[in-house]
């Protein structure tokens, strides 16, 4: 059983993983000679095969995803999403800083399947060195001749072009990518149409994350069978996960999911700092509700069982908090986050992500009002209602509902300690 | 029928045309779900979310925006539940919770769906408790546009207004989050000519206009429905007063013919109608030579003895009228009228040199919204988003959303360039030779022609400019009319000229479409009128010629002003001085009735009722809604008090006119007041004439050709000129431009003008200095002048340009 996929090469060579004369040395490229020599939909129906789930956030099928373009209408493109700006991640950053040619060949690859000419990378703005790695190696990629004019003498054209985002967070929403791709205002789009049906220029696009085609190259070279016998059912494969605050060891981790929380927080993660107790941890990214250690400690890390909790594991995004954190005050650093975030685009999160900021900052100010816990709530609810998750949306995007997660979380796990800041609220016992 | 489907709305099944949005499936089927951003005339953004519904699906209900919903077969919609009324409830306190709530001093304060939500669904009182957002208020988008930002719910229709349908985008959303708002872009006003329409469709008291703004509150308002008389399309309005006083001008959504929009001049002309040069008494020229006031009798004894003594000296011939074109057809008919039975005159021409040949006006055979099917759009015309700014919209529609290839002919850029996938610009005078190479498919216009053989085409033709002759328009419908499934829409700008050709106001026209060549017509209608009817006389330059030379005394003008209207306006001032007796019926004094002898003061647009005849052929009502100022009357009154004193009465007031129109006038049968205004004419019913137009065409065009020497002349009218309207409104004031002359750089080079310098013009008229400025859309070897910016050095074909020392700049 493999447990390392995508950071193998880059532990085995930290110098030199990012060049090409290291990748071709560690048996780059081979999938790409052997992908070229099958028929595009067996390419297809391998990564169908190996039940990859995408790892923006949502999770969903890529195999499926790659299934819903109309076959007959041309030019399709291939967009990806390196637009990583959901707090607390970081780890496809290390996939185009350490291994960008296993991106590359990824993305070639699924051109080569799809029957993309164009793929387009959108890089995180923030992220100018990730974006010159990556550029560096779709040079030498092309003057190699594994992508350009005549791929490998196969007679197929296929472009890269890399492009640097302009720092908005919404622009990582695959609409709103899109858009601003085509240099409009970074604002999501109304679905349906799915970007699959209607995309880039209106035409066919598969939206899919750095890691999730970074993974490519394996399937193809090991078998989508191999790959979906990685980890426990709908969560195949190997995952990186980005576990960052108080833990001792914070970092990216390539796990094979299904282990407990427990062993990737005490684990791998080394506990918490300075020996201080766990208080509650993100377990996907800000926008998930936050998990807590009497209910979710020894749940296995899957996506179903997460979502099965009421939460995701989103971005991968593992964000840990211990015994002195503020929740009140962790819970307004992400509410300001997606409120300096919103685009603005529809009402209740333009306007309810910015009034539930200013409540908060009210109540960490001394100036909180006994009302004002159920106003949170009701006007979270406002936004997704019956704030459960998934959440259902007033808004046009999840940006919106992302916003309630860290309200949700600290009214049903630490309503007490927010009304303790309230003079004259009531607690009552949670 | 297109196809239905069946959907469950609140427990109610209803069929409704599949692929319909769901917001307005329900809507017409008696389910009003409450809205901000989506209108039915523009793309849907799902921006408010105001209009959330609940839809029952394979993973249980989920909560939608109904105006980005289209319906589907077996769809089951809920409206009222608990859900849906605490999202609905919800999005609106988040549009209150910063808005500024300063109803009171708002324009929209009573007609404000933020405000009648709020009554119907809205919290008692507000749980935000924070700081509201501020913003500068309110700040001057355009000149006549006001931006409030603390009022707008940001629901893009103003935005969306500009980009889809103008095409004017300069109005945008900036920043985001909590902070986005609309603006423009720094020192780059929203130069649009239809920006009103942005302070109309705009759901809150955001955007102002500034003739409206705190004139008036919703609840003191009158309303009437008519028809802009601004130009030829024929806007549907609704006109709105206070105080006897018109305040504002709405558009109708007719589909037909606006669909909602008005350009600006339309709904913000009506300024002139108070403007202090109104004419409130009849004027006589005294012993003095000034005019001074009279009273009506006095006046109208004046003008009959004047006409009279003419009449007995030289004759009926020696007598002739300009004017109707900016009438309602009842007062056309009623001029016409006076002048062949009362009077017996046949030279009488609603054209003053600028109109089309009278056969080809009368004789179209296309509608507006043909556009909506056309495959293939010709335009060769003026530029319509100058002289009919919301056809102009009409044709970008079909152009952008519908996908009809667009051909643009003229001699230079014109409103439609940009969306146009052909564009022939050409010199003047070339015009036949363009046409004659389109017809062979030759060279360079291969692509055109090819373009122009799939049907169904729609042809917009109208002269391009004033100096080029009408037959090239003629050839040009005659060529178009050959083109597969061909419509052919004959433009001219003037607000009834439709009209007033249909009531006989050409020499060669009688009422209804009927020749004036043809005996049989002549003497059907002596019949009617009791009262033998002329031979045709002189069209308006005739008239000119005979004022010039003599042969003609006398002139009536019926709201006409031949010289600021007639392309060569120095000849035309002229020969109206030359005129011995010159009786007018205006609102306003003029360059043509400065020196009349008798100036009658009439009702205009608002003040009277009656009927137009936009440029399709549809006949529209007008109503009155207030007085005309002082001692104004109805110009039918008028005229039929002058016809008695002449010694036979026309037989009453415009709805006795209207009812011989129907009557006499053949095209006009079965087109009543009550049919258009209660009946199926109300988005106006086409006159029509079996077996075609009766009036001939000529047989040979006179060809024009390009001058050999010199620049070739195009003279064309831009939207804000100094006309009446555009003068007399206090609007429009900044927005003329003050003249420049238009050259192709190779020329000005040629000619050595120098960057920043001016020009010499030599036409046949004299000349003028003036600013020039580059325009590389013009073919080498064109000067272009805008018509009607004061700017007139005659309209030969052919003019000199040369440097200017500035010495005699304007
Ligand atoms: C507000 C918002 C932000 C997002 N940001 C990212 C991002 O930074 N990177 C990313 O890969 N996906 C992001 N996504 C998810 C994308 O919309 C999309 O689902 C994903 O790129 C699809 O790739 P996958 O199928 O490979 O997961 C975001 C989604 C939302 C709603
Ligand atoms: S939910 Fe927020 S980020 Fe998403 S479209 Fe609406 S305003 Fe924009
Ligand atoms: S100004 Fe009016 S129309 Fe424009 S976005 Fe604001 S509310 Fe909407
Ligand atoms: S396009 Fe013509 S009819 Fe329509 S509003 Fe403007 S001036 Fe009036
Ligand atoms: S009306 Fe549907 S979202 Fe605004």
């Amino acid at each position: 059983m493999t447990d390392s996929i995508l950071f193998a090469r880059m532990e085995a060579h930290p110098a030199d993983s990012h060049t090409l004369a290291r990748y071709e040395a560690t048996g780059g490229y081979a999938a790409l000679r052997k992908a070229l020599a099958m028929p595009p939909e067996e390419v297809i129906a391998e990564v169908k095969a190996s039940n990859i789930r995408g790892r923006g956030g949502a999770g969903f099928p890529t195999g499926v995803k790659w299934g819903f373009l109309p076959p007959d209408i041309r030019p399709r493109y291939l967009v990806v999403n390196a637009d990583e700006s959901e707090p607390g991640t970081f780890k496809d950053r290390q996939l185009l800083e350490r291994d960008p040619h296993q991106l590359v060949e990824g993305i070639v690859i699924s051109a080569y399947a799809l029957d993309v000419e164009h793929a387009f990378v959108y890089v995180r703005g923030e992220y100018p060195r990730p974006a010159r790695r990556l550029q560096r190696a779709v040079d030498e990629a092309r003057a190699a001749g594994y992508l350009g004019r005549d791929v490998l003498g196969t007679g197929r054209n296929i472009e890269i072009t890399v492009h640097l985002g302009a720092g908005a967070y919404i622009c990582g929403e695959e609409t709103a990518l899109l858009n601003s791709l085509e240099g409009k205002r970074g604002e999501p789009r109304i679905k349906p149409p799915f970007p699959a049906i209607a995309g880039l220029y209106a035409k066919p696009t598969i939206v899919n994350n750095v890691e999730t085609l970074s993974n490519v190259p394996w399937i193809v070279a090991n078998g989508g069978a191999a790959y979906d016998a990685i980890g426990p059912e709908g969560s195949r494969g190997t995952r990186l996960f980005s576990l960052s605050g108080h833990v001792e060891r914070p970092g990216n981790y390539e796990i094979v999911m299904g282990m407990s929380w427990r062993d990737l927080i005490f684990g791998l993660g080394g506990g918490i700092r300075s020996g201080k107790q766990l208080k509650c941890w993100i377990p996907g990214g800000a926008s998930a509700p936050w998990f807590v250690p009497a209910l979710h400690l020894d749940e296995p890390v899957t996506i179903d069982d997460t979502g099965r909790l009421g939460s995701m594991l989103g971005s991968g995004a593992v964000v840990v908090m211990d015994e002195t954190t503020n929740v009140v005050a962790a819970a307004l650093s992400v509410v300001r986050f997606f409120a300096h975030e919103s685009c603005g685009e529809c009402t209740p999160c333009r306007e309810g992500t910015s009034w539930l900021q200013r409540i908060l900052e009210r109540i960490l100010g001394g100036a909180g009002r006994p009302a004002d816990l159920d106003l949170l709530l009701d006007v979270s609810d406002n936004i997704s209602p019956g704030l459960r998750w998934p959440p259902a949306m007033t808004t046009i995007c999840p940006l919106g509902p992302s916003v309630v997660s860290p309200i949700t979380s600290i009214m049903s796990h630490f309503r007490d300690e927010v009304a303790a800041m309230i003079p004259g609220a009531v607690t009552a016992g949670v | 029928m297109s196809e239905t489907v069946s959907i469950t709305i609140d427990g109610r099944t209803v069929a409704v045309p599949a692929g319909q949005l769901l917001i307005k499936a329900a809507e017409d089927a008696g389910t009003y779900i409450p809205r901000f951003c989506w209108h039915s005339r523009m793309k849907p953004v799902g921006m408010c979310r105001m209009c959330l519904i609940e839809v029952e699906g394979p993973r249980g209900t989920l909560l939608t925006t109904s105006c980005t919903m289209p319906v589907t077969e077996g769809m089951v919609v809920h409206t009222k539940s608990e859900v849906v009324r605490k999202a609905q409830e919800g999005v609106l306190e988040f549009l209150l919770i910063n808005h500024p709530l300063d109803c009171p001093v708002c324009d929209r304060g009573g007609e404000c769906p933020l405000q009648d939500q709020t009554l119907a669904h809205g919290p008692g009182e507000s749980r935000f408790v924070e700081e509201k957002r501020h913003f500068p208020k309110p700040i001057p988008i355009n000149d006549l546009v006001l931006l409030d930002r603390e009022r707008c719910i940001l629901c893009a229709r103003c935005t969306r207004f500009s980009e889809e349908i103008s095409g004017d985008p300069l109005i945008e959303f900036v920043d985001r989050g909590n902070h986005t708002q609309v603006n423009t872009f720094p020192d780059e006003p929203f130069a649009s000519y239809f920006s009103g329409n942005t302070v109309q469709i705009c759901p809150v008291g955001a955007l102002t206009a500034t003739p409206y703004r705190f004139r008036a509150r919703p609840w003191d308002l009158e309303a009437v429905e008519s028809t802009c008389a601004g130009c030829a399309v024929g806007c549907r309005v609704s006109v709105q007063a206070a105080q006897n006083e018109v305040v504002r001008l709405l558009g109708v959504d007719v589909g037909a013919t606006n669909q909602g929009w008005l350009c600006d001049k339309g709904r913000f002309g009506f300024e002139y109608l108070r403007a202090p040069g109104r004419l409130s008494t009849p004027l006589v020229r005294g012993e003095d030579g000034e005019l001074r006031e009279a009273t009506w009798g006095e006046a109208l004894d004046r003008a009959a003895s004047g006409l009279a003594a003419v009449l007995s000296e030289h004759g009926p011939a020696a007598i002739a009228g300009i004017g109707g074109a900016r009438s309602t057809n009842e007062e056309a008919y009623a001029f016409g009228k006076l002048l062949r039975s009362v009077i017996g005159t046949g030279s009488l021409d609603a054209r003053v040199g600028d109109g089309l040949d009278a056969a080809l006006a009368v004789g179209g055979t296309g509608r507006i919204d043909d556009l909506e099917r056309a495959k293939t759009i010709l335009v060769w015309a003026p530029d319509l988003k100058e002289e009919l700014p919301v056809l102009h919209l009409r044709v970008r529609r079909a152009a952008t959303e519908l996908g009809a290839t667009l051909i643009v002919v003229h001699p230079r850029r014109t409103g439609l360039d940009p969306d146009a996938d052909h564009v022939v610009h050409y010199r003047p005078g070339d015009g036949f030779s363009v046409l004659d190479r389109l017809r062979a498919g030759a060279d360079d216009l291969a692509p055109v022609a090819a373009a122009l053989a799939a049907g169904p085409v729609v042809a917009i033709v109208g002269r391009t400019g004033l100096t080029e002759p009408p037959d090239l328009a003629s050839a040009v419908a005659e060529f178009a009319a050959s083109l597969p499934g061909a419509a052919v829409l004959p433009v001219t700008r003037r607000g009834n000229l439709y009209g007033a050709l249909d009531m006989g106001l050409a020499p060669t026209l009688l009422p209804g479409r009927a020749s004036a060549e043809d005996e049989a017509a002549r003497a059907a209608l002596a019949d009617a009128w009791g009262s033998p009817v002329p031979a045709p006389g002189r069209d308006a330059d005739g008239i000119l010629q005979g004022l010039a030379d003599g042969s003609v005394k006398a002139l009536v003008l019926l709201g006409a002003d031949p010289a600021a209207d007639h392309p060569d306006r120095a000849s035309a001032e002229a020969a109206v001085a030359a005129a011995g007796f010159v009786v007018s019926f205006d609102l306003f004094l003029n360059d043509s009735n400065r020196g009349a002898d008798v100036v009658l003061p009439v009702e205009g647009f608002s003040e009277v009722e009656g009927t137009m005849t936009n440029l399709e052929g549809r006949v529209q009502k007008v109503n009155r809604i207030v007085p005309g100022p002082g001692l104004s009357r109805p110009a039918v009154e008028a005229l039929d008090d002058l016809a008695a004193r002449l010694g036979r009465s026309l037989g009453g007031g415009a709805d006795a006119m209207a009812k011989e129109i129907a009557l006499a006038a053949p095209a006009y049968a079965g087109i009543t007041w009550e049919a258009l205004d209660w009946g199926r004419g109300r988005d106006g019913m086409i006159a029509t004439l079996a077996g075609g137009a009766a009036a001939p065409a000529p047989a040979v065009f006179q060809r024009s050709v390009a001058p050999a020497e010199g620049m070739a002349l195009h003279l064309a009218r831009v939207l804000y000129d100094e006309g009446t309207m555009t003068l007399a409104g206090p609007a429009f004031a900044p927005l003329i431009k003050a003249a420049m002359l238009h050259l192709h750089s190779d020329d000005a080079t040629r000619l050595g003008l120098a960057e920043g310098s001016t020009a010499v013009l030599t036409g046949s008229r004299g000349s003028t200095e003036l600013a020039w400025t580059r325009d590389d859309s013009l073919a080498p070897g064109t000067a272009y002048l805008p018509f009607g910016l004061g700017v007139s050095v005659g309209a030969a074909v052919s003019v000199t340009v040369a440097p200017g020392d500035g010495s005699g700049e304007r």
